[in-house]
């Protein structure tokens, strides 16, 4: 039998490490876009946007996330669509990070004062003048922290791609205790390696938190 | 032919009819202070003017345009007239010079220099041009209500909305603030303003306005309506007997 050194296990786990990383990346910034989408048709005029942001969000969120995984890797393959593990992965996480995004920017939208609309429309500002140039500047302050927290939500959820397949830190650590026998070796060092991703994060958005909220929180 | 012309003019919130047909006519250069107990609909009547809140019946004219509540309208009219609020609702990412630009440059397309010396020019006018850079949690709260009325000012409308601009002060703070609104009533500014300040009413006022649930039970100059109250109402308002 193969003998397996601690840093053979370390090396390979760090080396699909950088997938987690590379689908945290995706999820949060393509869930950011999308997200964005969401968040302008729930807070805008068209009352069709409103009831379909609305029904997105609650299935994205009502729904887990590993469902969400088994229905884009073997759902579309039901219709004859060949979705590799890394694409259906990408997707429903984008999906899924989008719908909680949206959720978590409506409500500093809506956190900033009523008199701030009435204020600019008071001026003649338009809608989207308003929205550009008073609301939004306020509520990505206050949109920061929460926005940086989840972020360590999309790392964790990562993990659950590796059940359709996708190898990353988990996957990898499942591999990696197969051909070593060493599973609490193993997934001590996954552990290790998904806090030293996940830790800076959250204590980004605590600093953040407070740095924003000092006495001068507004400019 | 009067500034703003309000006829007949209704507000309903669900079952509650907040305002049962309101007529006021306001001249040119003319200050009208309204006055009467919370509730009354006061503050519904400014904000129906500016079209914060639609109207179920009658019609408000201001300078012979309708209220309409379509944007096209509504920004024109928002063009001449210009609002105050009870909580000042100053831009707070924005410094005291840059709340006064911002409006110019995004609706009426200003240059940014030639904003810049409205906005000097509208800060000074209130006694503030040294603030120009300054932050509005850097401002107290008599200076913010100053720079929201230079910010008002600065897109030069024809008449200004009041909505109880002293009433979120600190007492030794409301002095400064109406000697601005005194100076612009001097100016010959057309205001309407709700209002508890009754000495300022009855100083600086043309006409004052008595609302009473949702209708004007009295109105005339503050001579009469504070020296010769003629309903019970306004009676027990102004607490003589």
């Amino acid at each position: 039998m193969m003998e397996f050194s601690t840093w053979d296990i370390l090396r390979n786990l760090l080396l699909a490490a950088r997938w987690t990383v590379l689908l945290s990346l995706v999820s949060f910034i393509g869930g950011g876009l999308v997200g964005l989408l969401i968040l302008f048709m729930r807070i805008g005029k068209l009352k069709a946007g409103r009831i379909f942001a609305r029904g997105y969000i609650e299935l994205f969120q009502g729904t887990p996330l590993l469902m969400q995984l088994f229905l884009a890797f073997f759902g579309l393959g039901l219709f004859g669509i060949n979705v590799p593990a890394w694409l259906a992965a990408g997707l429903a996480l984008i999906l899924w990070t989008a719908s909680f995004l949206a959720e978590i920017w409506r409500g500093c939208v809506e956190a900033v004062a009523k008199g701030q609309w009435e204020a600019s429309s008071s001026l003649g500002m338009g809608y989207v003048q308003q929205m550009r140039w008073v609301i939004l500047p306020q509520a990505l302050k206050v949109a920061v922290p929460p926005t940086v927290g989840f972020s360590v939500q999309v790392v964790k959820g990562t993990a659950l791609t590796s059940i359709i397949g996708f190898v990353e830190l988990s996957k990898a650590g499942t591999m990696v205790t197969n051909a070593t026998f060493l599973p609490f070796t193993v997934y001590g060092f996954v552990a290790l390696i998904y806090f030293a991703l996940c830790w800076p994060l959250s204590k980004s958005s605590q600093i953040l938190e407070r740095k924003l909220n000092v006495a001068h929180r507004n400019h | 032919m009067s500034l703003i012309a309000i006829t007949e003019v209704k507000k309903r919130f669900g079952d509650n009819e907040v305002l049962k047909g309101i007529n006021i006519d306001v001249d040119p250069g003319e200050v009208i202070a309204i006055i009467g107990k919370s509730g009354s609909g006061k503050s519904t009547l400014l904000r129906c003017i500016n079209g914060l809140e639609s109207i179920d019946d009658g019609s408000i004219l201001v300078a012979g345009a309708q209220l309409l509540p379509d944007e096209l309208h509504l920004k024109a009219l928002r063009l001449k007239v210009g609002m105050i609020f009870q909580q000042f609702n100053l831009f707070p990412h924005l410094s005291a010079g840059r709340n006064v630009m911002l409006s110019q440059m995004v609706v009426k397309k200003t240059p940014k220099a030639e904003a810049e010396v409205m906005a000097r020019k509208m800060l000074d006018r209130v006694g503030l041009l040294h603030k120009f850079d300054a932050y509005p949690d850097q401002l107290s709260g008599g200076q913010q209500q100053r720079v929201a009325i230079a910010r008002a000012l600065a897109m030069q409308p024809i008449a200004l909305l009041c909505d109880e601009i002293t009433s979120a002060l600190d007492p030794e703070l409301v002095n400064e603030v109406l000697a601005v609104v005194k100076e612009l009533a001097a100016e010959g500014m057309t205001l309407m303003m709700v209002t508890h300040e009754m000495r300022f009413a009855r100083d600086v006022c043309s006409r004052v306005v008595f609302m009473h649930q949702g209708r004007v039970h009295e109105i005339g100059p503050p001579g009469e309506v504070f020296g010769n109250p003629k309903t019970p109402e306004l009676k027990q308002f102004l607490g003589v007997h």
